[in-house]
């Protein structure tokens, strides 16, 4: 099949970017998505001209790397699909595919398609963990016993690849997925529960700290989201948070 | 005495850790605020090097080439990470998979590391857990485990198909919280280019900052190597796109040794090549094989048709199918190791049976198990008189509930659904056993330089068993490297700061610069993906899954002469300033265009089969592995000395006292 694509480039943080048009031919429904990018980059770069730039790794959906706006929607029109897992199938000839980077305050464009979301490391660092020393002397693995569907749950949230999806889709460019997806997992666990109050406190205030917007439960994220994390960890996150600061004794 | 001092310690197998343990030097925890150490790289290995050391007192610089530490390669595992507790009652002790994964190395892995990586095996679960890492549980509230290939217990502990992103997502947390508190300096996006010695010590690293491209020089006074592998050189791996060689490949020409480079896991659960658009192959956990049954048709008119899409594999009666693992091994059957069912696969499809356009894949089935599973649930339910279409749904259910997220991504890539219709597969690239060579204390031949995972060579000998890469990653991480680390540093308590105003890191940052222009100015004709799939190619047809003395030969030659082309046809655009992924890709390529030739120089100079290393010339009458313990019951180790090709071998002979050795057999 033959595509036109409309791509955002933009130099580098400091320049202004601009929607450029590449035609691409005889692109196979096997492609990924991605290969169709290198592709277009393979004939950009014979051709003398700078390949466009965009994070990826894993390339199979994992990893949290890629990302993009495709025809405005992250990860494009696939349901609970990164962009590396979008195959060309989904597109028709003769097509034009807007791509574009995440748009978000908190997320700086780099370069052409690729941000800056070392903002999640920094939330994650402000309490995304239990508080265990690495030596190996803990307790026995089964010492506690943990409610399959407390572990399960814990699973679902725990599955995040922090790609930055949730906060693209978001009007806000809210955070508020991606940081309930951690709380809920250790909250949920009796391992997490101990520093529970400090963790959701530290986590959101970080939060705001980093330039995300607030949440007005639209479920954007929730819809875009390759991983499926649901919005009860939103709910979950909210209670944490009122538990942490208004109840007795706060 | 040889130039390589193993340094494994005295006594009986199961003392040799503690012993050890007991009597190396230890830096007190005062001297500890005044030693740097750069990890480099963030998978398991790297991310739990660096919070173990931070936590212990040491100042880190960690690096990584991803945007975050989060997103390392061990994040893809999926099935599951071995440990001896026991839990299922079925006969695990540390022993048994000690004895497991040396027989599943065939045979030429390093005795006493092996042992030490099973006695810390059960206090990785015990810390993984208290990290809050979701395993998965059984109703009773306690840890459940499965089944892998080579081995006739439950000792895998998994969360479904994740269990790399839930392990490594634990290091990382652990990671973050010493970054919080200052311990570890964090550098994403940052390449390392180069080692630099002084006074031939390992004091530090060029690496080159990925968005500004400025290069930068970095002290410490050890440098530890958590960079993974190297499966890339074959082009088409089931490594993620930025996994490379180049930080080892740099520490190999300043001096480490590299250690069996040859031996390359080809994992047989794959899915399989689409077309030359193909930019990385996806891999289907080794999990699968516990419910999945792998077949081709019996005769070759079936597999043809199927080939030709007149048949359906759905259509082929049970008496036609051919289940050869079954047929050829019958005690472990489906669950043999990795070696053995990548070649058989082979086998079958170099003799015409394979079912697909390309004739390169073999069918996994789960009908079977969808069928045992939901006349289990009918049972359990009280359902007597259920119709086969109930059972299936219910079946379908429980293989959902252990491999959904795998069949999911399977019908993303091949738009076809599991659940209906058998899976086909193919052996690729996975896995490299082989790196760089470290001694018991994991340094390698490069004092204060050291390598962790699967960047060194030590655990896994010629054949890694499944669930076994993330215990060694996390085992080294965790639980070796912090303690014999502090052996060496005690000599460095009274250093002081290392300066990186010194003309060895003036005189590598310039090397690495000059490179770096140099590939900019080529201005050739070819892309560095041109090269790459090239190299690829030749790596995969000469020195794969099986390999000759004629063919390796002229691997050898054919890589030397695109090596040469390369670097005077290579077009690299941009500049050095600023991002540049080609550039990247470029410097990396460059290296594996030399390291492919030590691949082929080492799987020539090995004259027998073990392992992921099969020789054709060397193989039984029914077409088995055939070692020779007698003259290559040793690690090949090389040192560079200028040309790859021209690698000097020496050789750490391998003592076994605590293992027979045996002709492996599953049969």
């Amino acid at each position: 099949m033959n595509l036109t694509l409309k791509v955002w480039r933009q130099k580098d943080a400091n320049s202004k970017g601009e929607i450029v048009a590449y035609d691409v031919k005889d692109i196979s429904e096997e492609m990924s998505f991605l290969e169709m990018l290198d592709v277009l980059n393979e004939k950009l770069v014979a051709e003398g001209d700078e390949p466009i730039a965009f994070d990826h790794d894993c390339r199979e959906g994992i990893c949290g790397a890629c990302s993009l706006y495709i025809n405005g929607e992250p990860h494009g029109p696939m349901n609970r699909t990164t962009t590396c897992q979008l195959h060309m199938r989904s597109f028709k000839d003769g097509e034009t595919v807007f791509i574009e980077p995440w748009r978000a305050k908190a997320f700086p464009v780099i370069k052409d398609l690729m941000v800056d979301r070392s903002a999640f490391d920094r939330i994650i660092q402000a309490g995304g963990y239990v508080s265990v020393n690495t030596s190996g002397n803990t307790i026995d693995a089964n010492a506690i016993p943990i409610p399959k569907e407390d572990a399960d749950e814990a699973f679902d949230a725990a599955t995040c690849i922090g790609c930055g999806a949730c906060v693209a889709a978001c009007k806000n460019a809210s955070a508020m997925l991606f940081v309930s997806a951690k709380v809920s997992q250790l909250s949920l666990l009796p391992q997490g529960k101990v520093e529970a109050e400090e963790r959701v406190k530290n986590m959101v205030e970080q939060m705001d700290h980093e330039g995300f917007g607030a949440c007005t439960v639209t479920g954007a994220c929730e819809a875009e989201c390759p991983k499926g994390i649901s919005l009860e960890n939103i709910s979950r996150m909210n209670r944490e948070y009122l538990k942490a600061t208004v109840s007795p004794g706060k | 005495m040889s130039v390589l001092d193993s340094k494994i310690p005295e006594g009986s197998i199961d003392k040799k850790w503690t012993n050890h343990k007991n009597h190396i030097r230890l830096v007190n925890p005062a001297n500890k605020r005044s030693i740097d150490i750069i990890v480099v790289g963030t998978g398991l290995a790297g991310a739990s090097a660096a919070a173990s050391l931070a936590e212990m007192g040491y100042n880190v610089k960690a690096f990584c080439f991803q945007d975050s530490p989060r997103r390392a390669h061990s994040i893809a595992a999926q099935g599951g990470i071995n440990a001896a507790k026991n839990y299922q009652n079925d006969g695990d002790s540390v022993y048994r998979l000690f004895y497991d994964t040396v027989k599943g190395g065939d045979y030429r892995s390093r005795e006493s590391n092996v042992h030490r990586l099973a006695e810390v095996s059960a206090d990785i679960i015990d810390q993984c857990v208290a990290q809050g890492v979701p395993f998965a549980r059984e109703y009773g509230g306690l840890l459940d485990n499965r089944s892998f290939g080579g081995v006739q217990v439950s000792r895998t502990f998994y969360a479904k198909g994740q269990t790399g992103q839930q392990l490594l997502l634990g290091a990382y947390s652990a990671l973050s919280r010493q970054i919080s508190k200052g311990k570890v300096k964090m550098y994403n996006r940052h390449e390392m280019l180069d080692l630099v010695m002084v006074d031939d010590k390992a004091r530090g690293i060029i690496a080159r900052n990925l968005v500004t491209g400025k290069v930068e020089r970095h002290a410490a006074h050890a440098v530890v190597l958590c960079t993974g592998g190297y499966g890339n050189v074959f082009f088409l791996s089931t490594n993620a796109m930025g996994s490379n060689v180049t930080a080892a490949w740099k520490a190999h020409k300043r001096g480490a040794f590299m250690a069996n480079p040859c031996f390359t896991q080809i994992h047989p659960t794959c899915i399989p090549v689409s077309g030359d658009h193909q930019s990385k192959l996806t891999l289907m956990s080794e999990s699968l094989r516990n419910d999945g049954r792998i077949w081709v048709p019996k005769k070759i008119e079936d597999a043809q048709a199927i080939r030709e899409g007149r048949l359906k594999p759905t259509q082929l009666a049970e008496e036609d199918r051919d289940y050869y693992l079954e047929r050829r091994y019958p005690s472990f059957g489906n669950l043999v190791p990795r070696d053995v069912a990548s070649r058989a696969a082979k086998e079958r499809c170099d003799a015409g049976f394979g079912v697909n356009a390309t004739g390169q894949a073999v069918y996994l089935d789960f009908a079977s198990a969808i069928e045992r599973y939901g006349k289990e649930q009918a049972s359990i339910h009280g359902m007597n008189n259920a119709s086969k279409d109930e059972i299936i749904a219910m079946g379908k259910k429980v293989v959902e509930a252990k491999y959904g997220n795998l069949f999911e991504m399977y019908e993303k890539i091949k738009d076809q659904n599991p659940y209906e219709t058998p899976m086909m597969i193919y052996p690729a690239v996975h896995y490299t056993m082989g790196g760089i060579w470290v001694d018991y204390n994991l340094m390698t031949t490069v004092k204060g330089c050291f390598a962790c995972g699967e960047a060194n060579f030590s655990d896994h000998g010629a054949n890694r068993l499944g669930a076994s890469a993330l215990m060694q990653g996390l085992a080294d991480g965790y639980f070796v490297l912090p303690y014999t680390i502090g052996d060496y540093l005690a000599d460095d308590i009274l250093t002081g700061k290392i300066s990186t105003d010194q003309p060895a890191f003036e005189q590598a940052e310039k090397n690495v610069n000059d490179r770096l222009e140099t590939l900019l100015s080529i201005q050739g004709s070819k892309t560095v993906d041109h090269f790459h799939k090239r190299l690829g190619k030749i790596m995969w047809d000469k020195c794969g899954m099986s390999r000759n003395a004629e063919g390796l030969k002229e691997a050898m030659v054919e890589i030397k002469a695109l090596r040469e082309e390369f670097w005077k046809d290579v077009k690299v655009p941009g500049s050095i300033n600023g991002l540049n992924p080609e550039l990247e890709k470029a410097g990396r390529v460059a290296d594996f265009l030399e390291l492919g030739e030590l691949m082929c120089l080492d799987a020539l100079t090995r004259n027998e089969s073990c392992g992921g290393h099969f020789r054709e010339e060397f193989q039984t009458s029914e077409g088995e592995a055939m070692r020779d313990d007698e003259n290559f019951t040793f690690v090949s180790v090389f040192e560079y000395t200028g040309e790859p090709g021209e690698a000097v071998l020496h050789k750490e002979d391998l003592n076994y006292e605590a293992i027979e050795v045996k002709t492996r057999s599953y049969k």
